[in-house]
């Protein structure tokens, strides 16, 4: 409104770019954000400064930053930070293709989830870290073993979303596209993939947060690289500034893939947001 | 393609004789029965039901709520198979959906991710026809329901009627040649139901269709129809037909004429007149 106001103003001020509107609405949090971390850090530094903690126990601030750079520089957190990502991703694209093929089929025919769900539901409340070993046991292979354990992990939530978001879609809906005579792949590109798709968005964000804990439970229990790895080695060692360096990039990366889903989901569900 | 036509300047629509022409549908004891395979008795949904369609009528079905007017109507359709008796269009046994039926739904059934203008388009883009010429004719019937400006609207930004209009122009977009309507107008206020009603005759002068209306509504079936079906109780069957003579063009002031309150009279009593069923004991 202030521009408005201003005497003299252009066209080009009085009509505020979607960019700027979206600042102006975000105002108070963008200002915010920064001042809530540095207030922490200080308290941090503050603490270890008052009571003296030595560095294994807890290192200050700074002393994370220095060992950050000092491990961006060679490389070594890139190591493990690419393999921590090359895990996810395809177990990502494993537990996603499967789960969600085995969701649809299951939303169609209440059969097979008749047959299915004992097994499923057993399967699901086995944590992951339980079955873990075996796999590592099982599968030669270390970096398939990681992937794998990567992938169940998002299978369910991703299978339960599917089956919830297929079912979702209005019966009505799809008497109508059989009166249209649509064909069914025009049936399920048409109408049931887009009138699955908010839902599914739901279970995609929980199983890309909980991609991350597989990748590291995986790197925890068998693994010579990984930011789970980078953990369990600087925990031995006693390096605590490395743990904690390993800790806030699993934070990034955990936080950049949900970011990731978020846009994806913000530009194809934009209907959703009309009023 | 389509005449804009102003309101009120219905065509003068002469139903043909029904004997001189050959039905557009028939229906010859067509009997449904409901879920036979879980152990239990069969639902009789429909009962025994015969009656014919020519081309160019509009007929409505009116009957007590669970009578299987629905049923009915989704069998003429294609999209339930009879269990017993056959439909036919054009003397055609009638297997699955057909592109000259064009079926309308109790609600708008838009899909909300699609604006107005892509969800008219749907049939034609089902169809795989060139971009320009889907294009072309959302935009004709788009206007011809008069939801000019609306285009680029998403559903969930459209009023009841709107909405019903714009399910309206979705099906009129492939030019079907009968016209199924599963109360379409149910939802809708008083006023804009008969609003909706009055676009239904005058987009008749655009182009012909023939109609099969299912609805509660006295007033709305004696208003729009040539012969109005009344069923029974369920499992339901045409039990009566009431001929409306009442001329064409049909303005709204008919609705006050005697003649219209004696054809609505008409149609009560013989919905009245099918007793409620005896509970099996």
């Amino acid at each position: 409104m202030w521009v408005a106001r201003k005497a003299g103003s252009t066209k080009d001020d009085a009509v505020p770019s979607r960019r700027a509107g979206w600042f102006r609405r975000h105002r108070t949090e963008i200002l915010l954000a920064p001042i809530v971390l540095a207030t922490v850090l200080l308290l941090w530094e503050g603490l270890v400064l008052w009571r003296g903690y030595p560095s294994f126990i807890l290192p200050s601030p700074v002393l994370v930053a220095r060992k950050f750079l000092v491990v961006l520089a060679d490389g070594v957190l890139w190591y493990h930070t690419r393999s921590t990502l090359i895990e996810i991703a395809l177990g990502l694209v494993l537990g996603l293709s499967t789960a969600t093929v085995l969701g649809y089929l299951i939303a169609k025919s209440p059969r097979l989830e008749r047959i299915l769900s004992p097994y499923l539901v057993a399967a699901q409340s086995i944590p992951v870290i339980a079955i873990a070993p075996l796999l590592i046991i099982w599968i030669k292979d270390p970096n398939l073993s990681k992937v794998l354990i990567c992938a169940i992990t998002i299978f369910f939530p991703t299978l339960i979303s599917t089956v919830v978001g297929i079912r979702s879609v209005e019966p009505d809906l799809i008497a109508l596209m059989q009166s249209l005579r649509a064909t069914r792949w025009q049936i399920l590109t048409k109408l049931e993939i887009p009138g699955a798709l908010p839902v599914l968005f739901g279970g995609l964000k929980i199983g890309v947060s909980l991609a991350v804990i597989g990748a590291v439970v995986a790197e925890f229990i068998g693994a010579d690289r990984g930011l789970g790895y980078l953990i369990n080695l600087s925990r031995g060692i006693l390096d605590t500034p490395l743990l904690f360096v390993a800790l806030v990039s699993l934070v990034v990366v955990a936080v950049l893939l949900y970011g990731f889903v978020s846009l994806l989901e913000h530009r194809l569900l934009a209907w959703k947001r009309i009023e | 393609m389509f005449a804009t036509i102003p309101l009120a300047q219905e065509r003068v629509h002469e139903p043909p004789r029904a004997s001189q022409a050959m039905p557009l549908v028939s229906v010859d004891q067509v009997e449904r029965l409901y879920d036979a395979s879980s152990g239990q008795a069969a639902t009789r949904a429909l009962a025994s039901t015969t009656f014919r369609v020519y081309p160019g009528e509009f007929i409505a079905i009116v009957g007590p709520s669970g009578c299987g007017k629905t049923t009915l109507l989704r069998i003429l359709g294609g999209l339930l198979p009879p269990t017993r008796g056959k439909v036919t269009l054009r003397g055609e046994p009638l297997t699955g959906p057909r592109s000259e039926i064009g079926y309308v739904f109790q609600h708008a059934n838009l899909m909300p991710w699609r604006t107005v203008e892509r969800n008219i388009a749907l049939p034609l883009e089902l169809q795989h026809l060139p971009k320009e010429e889907v294009e072309r004719r959302a935009r004709d019937v788009l206007a011809l329901v008069g939801l000019q400006g609306f285009e680029q609207a998403y559903p969930r930004q459209l009023s009841g009627g709107m909405a019903q209009r714009a399910a309206l122009a979705r099906t009129l977009v492939h030019k079907p040649e009968l016209l199924l309507l599963d109360e379409p107008f149910g939802a809708l206020d008083a006023i804009t139901r008969e609003r909706m009603n009055l676009e239904l005759l005058r987009i008749r002068a655009a182009y012909e269709y023939t109609a099969v209306m299912v609805t509660h509504n006295i007033s709305e079936a004696v208003f729009l129809a040539d012969r109005v079906l009344v069923m029974s109780h369920r499992p339901g069957r045409v039990v009566c037909e009431v001929v409306v003579s009442l001329p064409r063009p049909r303005p709204l002031e008919n609705m006050g004429t005697p003649e219209f309150a004696r054809l609505a009279q008409e149609v009560r009593a013989a919905i009245d007149r099918q007793q409620e069923p005896a509970l099996p004991g």
